[in-house]
Order: structure tokens, then sequence, then C-alpha cells
């Protein structure tokens, strides 16, 4: 079984092999004689693997992925370490466990919840429960079912927007 | 423009009269809260952020605690009065690089602070004397909930309140507690505690928080997570830590006062007798001398009220709250009013009694 390791940057055979200590995490990287040449990874002291590992030539496919609301890249988040907006952590949330994994106690948010943004949620999430349930008695052509889902639908629905005028009201 | 707020007599930590306890000076919460339907303040215009500063306005503006309070948009502050708030904790640095679009409110007593428009939209704050986070929880998740009725929080189910930077996820609270530690360090034993501190998830700062110098022995220790714990289990985890924290810092005190008294005796005689006499002094030194006086103090040489004196002199020293009154002076006449302010408060002390 071999179990040659790759250079990082163009899959040929590694030869050097760097581990540095960054942010109290040991992060390794593997290179090609060529590659560490044109990094100029000559002197390990003076070479930074943070700077590296920032560097776009290092982020893959997945990394150019970006949000489609503000448009923050996870490039642009390894930079600044921040996100741009809400969405970022559905658009980017794939990449996000580990990093959550390395900061935080748990993946889940157990602490307090705001009222009115969480009742919120629930009925937004409750309205497209009833849509997929209406969309589904349709199809299979139950329409005593269609129409008290599409009731209840209407009800959740006025809820939702009495909800979001008692918040732009106050 | 700031004069009313520096004026003001029942500031919570400017003030001598309040009380005060030994090892912990001040206790901190501060929740991180974003608007739902709004990006965050790195990616907003202007526009979205003027009407962002607006919204919170209105919403605060009829709240108990800042009725009576000031709210300035950091725009319109010199860089004299953003030093001022920031030497208060009233404000971040970070908040003082922003432009239009970003204010604080500040509550008459100063106690809580609402930062509009700094990483995130909002960062609520509660400072009190003393060593209390639940009581101080109580009230900050009060006010959370009263700020939550009319402005839509930006939350999820699974991540909580999402935040500009993933620290902050979840909860978004960062508790910190100022402790005044020259056991520890005269002890040589800081190191210890920082390392393990570390290890334990927690962060130890300087007086002004990241990068800043821990002079006057003073530690800024607060939690590094904020996610996949409840706000309590949090704070009953850092209130643990710091419990130990105490318990080794006088015991430091102790050992020390028994190995070495007269080095004690006399690293604190010589701070009163310079304090008292010195015509330049720079904040650094002021910051080392006073911290000798707080330890007087907890050690019984000196009578309990003049802790919160000492309190009121760390902060009333540093430059910004020097030069205020002055308007533009240079740093040798800014290191002479200090000292002038120094001498005559410690002209006032009576002799340290070492009989107890």
């Amino acid at each position: 079984m071999s179990n040659k390791l790759t250079c990082s940057l163009c899959n040929q055979h590694a030869t050097v092999h760097l581990t540095q200590i960054i942010n109290n995490k040991i992060q390794k990287i593997d290179l090609c004689e060529s590659c560490a040449q044109k990094k100029g990874v000559t002197d390990p002291e003076g070479f930074s693997l943070a700077e590296m590992l920032s560097n776009s030539d290092f982020l893959g496919a997945e990394d150019s992925q970006a949000c489609n609301v503000c448009g923050q890249s996870i490039s642009d988040f390894r930079k600044s370490g921040r996100f741009g907006c809400s969405d970022c952590y559905v658009s980017l949330g794939n990449q996000l466990k580990p990093i959550l994994e390395e900061m935080h106690v748990g993946f889940k948010h157990t602490g307090k919840k705001p009222e009115k943004s969480f009742q919120q949620i629930s009925l937004s999430e409750t309205i497209e429960l009833l849509r997929m349930k209406l969309q589904k008695a349709i199809a299979m052509e139950a329409y005593e079912d269609a129409a008290h889902y599409r009731d209840e639908l209407e009800i959740m629905k006025n809820e939702l927007s009495k909800a979001k005028i008692n918040c732009s009201n106050d | 423009m700031i004069e009313n707020l520096i004026s003001k007599s029942n500031a919570q930590l400017t003030k001598g009269f309040l009380k005060s306890s030994p090892v912990v000076l001040s206790s901190r919460l501060r929740l991180a809260r974003n608007l739902n339907g709004f990006v965050f303040p790195s990616k907003a215009s202007s526009a979205d952020k003027s009407e962002i500063l607006n919204k919170v306005e209105k919403s605060l503006s009829d709240k108990p605690n800042f009725k009576k309070g000031f709210f300035y948009k950091i725009n319109t502050l010199s860089d004299l009065e953003k030093r001022l708030l920031v030497e208060r904790h009233l404000i971040s640095r970070e908040l003082c690089e922003m432009n239009e679009g970003s204010g604080v409110f500040i509550s008459s007593n100063q106690d809580f602070s609402v930062m509009i428009n700094e990483e995130d939209h909002i960062r609520l704050q509660c400072i009190k004397n003393g060593f209390n986070l639940n009581a101080l929880w109580k009230t900050v998740n009060r006010f959370d909930d009263l700020m939550e009725a009319s402005l839509p929080y930006s939350f999820s189910k699974e991540l909580g309140y999402l935040t500009a930077c993933p620290t902050n996820l979840g909860t978004g609270l960062r508790a910190s507690v100022m402790m005044h530690l020259p056991g520890l360090f005269i002890s040589e034993n800081i190191d210890k505690v920082i390392r393990a501190s570390n290890q334990l998830g927690l962060a130890v700062r300087g007086l002004f928080g990241e990068g800043s110098e821990a002079s006057g022995h003073i530690y800024q220790i607060s939690n590094q997570q904020t996610l996949g714990e409840t706000e309590g289990e949090i704070l009953s985890r850092l209130g643990g830590v710091l419990k130990n924290i105490i318990e080794h810092e006088l015991n430091a005190r102790q050992n020390y006062f028994a190995d070495k008294k007269v080095v004690l005796l006399d690293k604190i005689s010589r701070a009163l007798g310079i304090l008292r006499n010195a015509h330049v002094m720079s904040s650094e030194e002021a910051m080392d001398h006073l911290s000798y006086m707080r330890l007087a103090v907890d050690l019984g040489f000196l009578a309990d009220e003049y802790r919160a004196l000492v309190d009121y002199l760390f902060i009333q020293t540093q430059p910004g709250h020097i030069q205020f009154p002055e308007g533009s002076i240079s740093v040798e006449l800014r290191d002479e009013k200090r000292a002038q302010k120094l001498r005559e408060n410690f002209r006032k002390i009576p002799p340290l009694n070492f009989d107890n």
C-alpha cells in the first residue's frame, strides 16, 4: 500500500512537508520540490504557513463558492474571518462545520431564543410544510385534504404577516 | 459634544463613592445582535447603515435606561472624545474606525451602552462594579427582550443569533471580568494562570482588550465560546474559573506577605510616596503605583473607602481623561497634569496602617 503524499498545489509526489502551529492548531502542508521552490519554502523559520493557506492558490473548487446575497466568498471569509450577511451561514454552510468545531463547545444553539423572530421562523416552517402537503394532496387528487391544507395555509400566512407588521410597527 | 456625559456625577465606573470589591474591579456582559433583512455592516451600503441606525435609535430612545441618556453619531465625535469613551469602556476601538452610519447610545449612568453598526448591527453591553454575572445577565436579558420587541433579529434555530464573526455565533454573549491580580504577578504565577485559562477556553487580555498591555496588574478574562452552551452554562463555567483565580490570587498575596513582608511593605510605601510627591508621571507608571494602593486597601493598610478612589483614578488618569479638560497639550504637560492630579488625591490619604 503506497502512502505517498501528493503536493497540495500540483498533485506531484510531495517531498517537502511543513508543519506549523497557527492559532494553537497544527497545520500541515505537503509540497513537491518545484512548488516548494516557487513558493519560497526554503527557510522554514521565516516562512508563514498562515499566509500561504490564506492565499487563493490553495483554495479548491469549493472555495470559489460565494454567498448569493452579499457576494462574500469563502476565501474572503478566510482573509477577514467574518461573514457578510446572515445568508452566508446558509450559502457557505458546508464549509462551516470544521470552523465551528474548532471555535465552540457544540454545533447547535441551546441558549436564548428571540420570541418574535422565533415565532416568525416557526410560522415560515409550518407554511413550507403545508405547501408541500398541499402539492402532494393535489398530485394524489385528494381534493378534500387539499382544501383543508389550503385553508390552513391561508391562516398561517395571515399569522405571519401579522407577526411581521407587529414587528415593524413597534 | 460629550461634556454632559463627562460631567455626569453618577457614572458607574468613574465615581469614587460606589461600592468596590477586592480582586474584581468590574464585570461586563456583551450581546451581539443583527437585524433581519440587512447585510452585516462590513457589506452594508451607507443608506442601509443609516436606516439601521435610525431604526435602533428610534427603538432605544424611549427605553427606560436611555431616555435621559446620550446618543452620538461616531462621525460627529473628535478623536479625543472617542478616546475618552474608549477609556471608559463605553465604545470599542473598532467603532472609532467607523464613519457615517455608526453610533452609540449610552445610558445616563453609563452602565449600559449600545454600539450600532460596529462589527455587528447591534452590540449591547452592560458594565457593573464587582463580580455578579448572574444579576448582570438578568438585566441584559431583560433589555434584550425589550429591544427584540421592536427590532426583528437575525436568528437561526440551529445556529442561534447570527453574527458577522462566527466566534460570536449562537448566544452572541461575551462575558468579561476585569481582575486585579498583583499577587499572581509578583509571585510570578500569572503566566500559569493565563495558560490554564486559555486551555479552558477563556481569553486573558489587558485592560483595554485585544492586544493591550496588562498595566496596573489588571487583566480582562472572558469566555471565547458562544455556541453549544446556554447563557447560564457559559456564565457558570466562567464564574467557576474566576472564583478559582480569585482564590489563587488571595493565596498568592498571603504567601508573598508571609515570605517577603518587608519587600511588600516597601513596594507599597514607595508607591504611595511617589503618588504623593512626583511631578511628572506617565500613565503606565501611574497604573503600577495605583495597583499597589488597591492592594494596600485589600490588605487592610488603608480604609476600604479608598479602593473606590483608586478605581476612579485608574480611569481618570488615562491620557484622554487628563487631556480632555486641557484641550490640546503635549505629552510632557499631560504627564505633569497627571502627577498633579495624583498628588492632590493622595495628599489627603492617612498614613498606611501596618498594625492590622
